[in-house]
């Protein structure tokens, strides 16, 4: 079934709202995407007939709200078919997970003079972390170059993998220019060498399928509010086989399995990574909006995207002085450009008051703007809600932009 | 010279005539391309206020107890108020642009713009407009 964004719509109250006297139109979904009544609805029964502390009682209310939560990270295992539950760590988000790996990784793995490798087009959170892990154990950070269009250069990551290489760490989509990445590849490329690989897939699972098994990731790390779910959860997969072996990140009640103040031992996994009580709401919340994209569908889910983003590019490409950042082979979900000759914030601005709301500035990826040598872009980023009525909106609210300053 | 509240009256007075957003912002649009530029000299990293947006330059002069600024930036809106900005506070003396609420800007709804998630820098421009101001009133009272 093909989507039909007038209904799917319906399921999203907040979708109904104006903005500055205006119908919102939404095109900031990269920054989060808004949440489905199912979401919704999953919170609120949870605090009103569920809520209780997990793990830890023997009452009934505590003994449901554990077993709900062991559920969840079921279906998440299912979702991303991991190999085993436990291999599915809750956190915070992708940037908590990012942060859990660089600290407790590289505690056990690396070594001085020793390399750790990155993309030119990580978002903030892939790159602070392992500037300071590799400040910490004096290895070396190094930068997989990329090309004009925002495609990686993979003879480049060739050249660059070596004995000293202890991960490498990317994105699969990016944020700021929608390339999708040869993520097989690199991780085929990397095993070639042993080299563990992690894949940030924040801007990924909100549009295409992931298969941690068939990728054969390290790792692999996404966000729930940008899949739909509730803001303060993400997800951590880890092969057991590197997560068993690395040291726990944050330290507290359930990551334990005796304390004395002589000695602590620690929990099995998962829960050797989850100190301290979880967000049981949002995982479920979570779990309701996996329960969400797997009854739409990915594959409609991605033609309906495909279809606007390439109805986006078309329009864009008529208006005058456009110029797009990033133009890579394969295309998720995002569409970045400046006018040359007027600001992105002046672009931003006039498109807010027209109620409007996309993202101007540099997401997050500065490394990106001083490579493209531009202030910041505008971004245009799609959910499965957006409608080509909506691209029509902004693009003649562009055309006022043009008119006002060009 | 009218003072600081004098002349955020006048703006306040000239927004009125607007009641559509359109109007006022081709307004914000014209006063930037009209700002009288800041000298070459002054548009280098030392006068650059950074906000994640846009830049904002800003140079202070003090002269016969009245501070004179200059500004400039690459985002059109954010230099239409920066006019705004200059044409309350220069030529004023520190004391009074100490003291400026400049509840202007709320009272012609651009208030907005000096919200943080903006930054635009324009939040740090007035801050440092105002340590200028500052820092030639205590160079005074010394002086004295
Ligand atoms: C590619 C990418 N990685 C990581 C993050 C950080 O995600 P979060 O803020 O949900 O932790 C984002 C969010 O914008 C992102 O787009």
């Amino acid at each position: 079934m093909s989507i039909q964004p007038d209904i799917l719509r319906q399921a999203f109250p907040i979708l109904g709202r104006q903005v500055n006297n205006q119908p919102l139109v939404y095109l900031d979904n990269a920054a989060t995407t808004h949440k489905p009544t199912a979401v919704i609805d999953r919170l609120r029964q949870y605090y009103e007939s569920e809520n209780s502390n997990i793990h830890r009682a023997a009452h009934l209310l505590s003994q449901q709200a554990t077993e709900a939560h062991e559920q969840a990270r079921s279906s998440v295992q299912s979702f991303i078919n991991a190999r085993q539950q436990h291999e599915v760590i809750f956190t915070r988000g992708t940037t908590e997970a990012l942060n859990l790996v660089a600290f407790s990784f590289c505690k056990k793995f690396v070594r001085a003079g020793d390399e750790i490798l990155i993309s030119a087009m990580e978002h903030h959170s892939n790159i602070v972390p392992w500037q300071i892990a590799c400040q910490e154990h004096q290895a070396v950070l190094k930068i997989i170059p990329m090309n004009e269009k925002g495609d990686l250069q993979m003879d480049e990551y060739r050249d660059m993998l070596g004995s000293k290489t202890r991960l490498v760490s990317v994105t699969h989509v990016s944020n700021a220019l929608g390339t999708i990445n040869p993520v097989k590849e690199i991780i085929d490329l990397a095993h070639q060498q042993n080299v563990p690989v992690l894949i940030d897939g924040a801007q990924a699972v909100p549009h295409m399928p992931v298969d941690v098994q068939d990728l054969d990731c390290d790792f692999y790390c996404f966000s729930g509010h940008k899949m739909y779910g509730p803001m303060g959860v993400g997800i951590l997969y880890g092969k057991e086989e590197w997560l068993a072996k690395m040291p726990p990140y944050q330290s507290g009640g359930e990551m334990i399995k005796e304390v004395s103040f002589r000695k602590t031992t620690y929990n099995e996994l998962p829960f050797k990574f989850e100190a301290g009580t979880p967000n049981v709401a949002d995982i479920l919340g979570m779990e309701a909006a996996i329960r969400f994209i797997r009854e739409l569908g990915y594959a409609p889910v991605a033609e309906h995207e495909n279809d606007l983003l390439q109805y986006a590019i078309e329009n864009l490409k008529k208006l005058d002085n456009v110029r797009f950042i990033g133009t890579p082979a394969k295309r998720a979900g995002v569409v970045s450009f400046i006018f040359n000759d007027i600001h992105p914030y002046d672009t931003g601005t006039i498109l807010d008051k027209m109620g409007i709301a996309v993202r101007t500035g540099h997401h997050c990826a500065q490394p990106i703007m001083d490579f493209y040598q531009v202030p910041g872009t505008v971004r245009i980023s799609l959910a499965v809600y957006n409608t080509r009525q909506e691209i029509d909106v902004l693009i003649n609210a562009l055309k006022t932009v043009r008119e006002m300053f060009g | 010279m009218s003072t600081i509240r004098e002349k955020e009256q006048e703006i306040i007075d000239e927004f009125e005539l607007f009641d559509d957003w359109m109007d006022k912002y081709n307004v914000i649009i014209e006063l930037g391309k009209s700002l009288p530029p800041i000298k070459e000299e002054h548009k280098q990293e030392k006068f650059l206020i950074r906000g994640c947006q846009a830049r904002v330059w800003l140079h202070a002069d003090y002269k016969n107890g009245k501070v004179v600024y200059t500004a400039d930036s690459d985002a059109l809106i954010t230099k239409g108020i920066i006019a705004l900005l200059i044409r309350v506070l220069s030529g004023q003396p520190p004391r009074d642009i100490i003291d400026a609420d400049l509840s202007f800007i709320d009272r012609i709804g651009l208030k907005d713009h000096l919200s943080q998630t903006r930054s635009n820098g324009l939040i740090n421009m007035i801050k440092q407009m105002k340590l200028y101001a500052l820092a030639f009133q205590k160079t005074r009272s010394t002086k004295q």
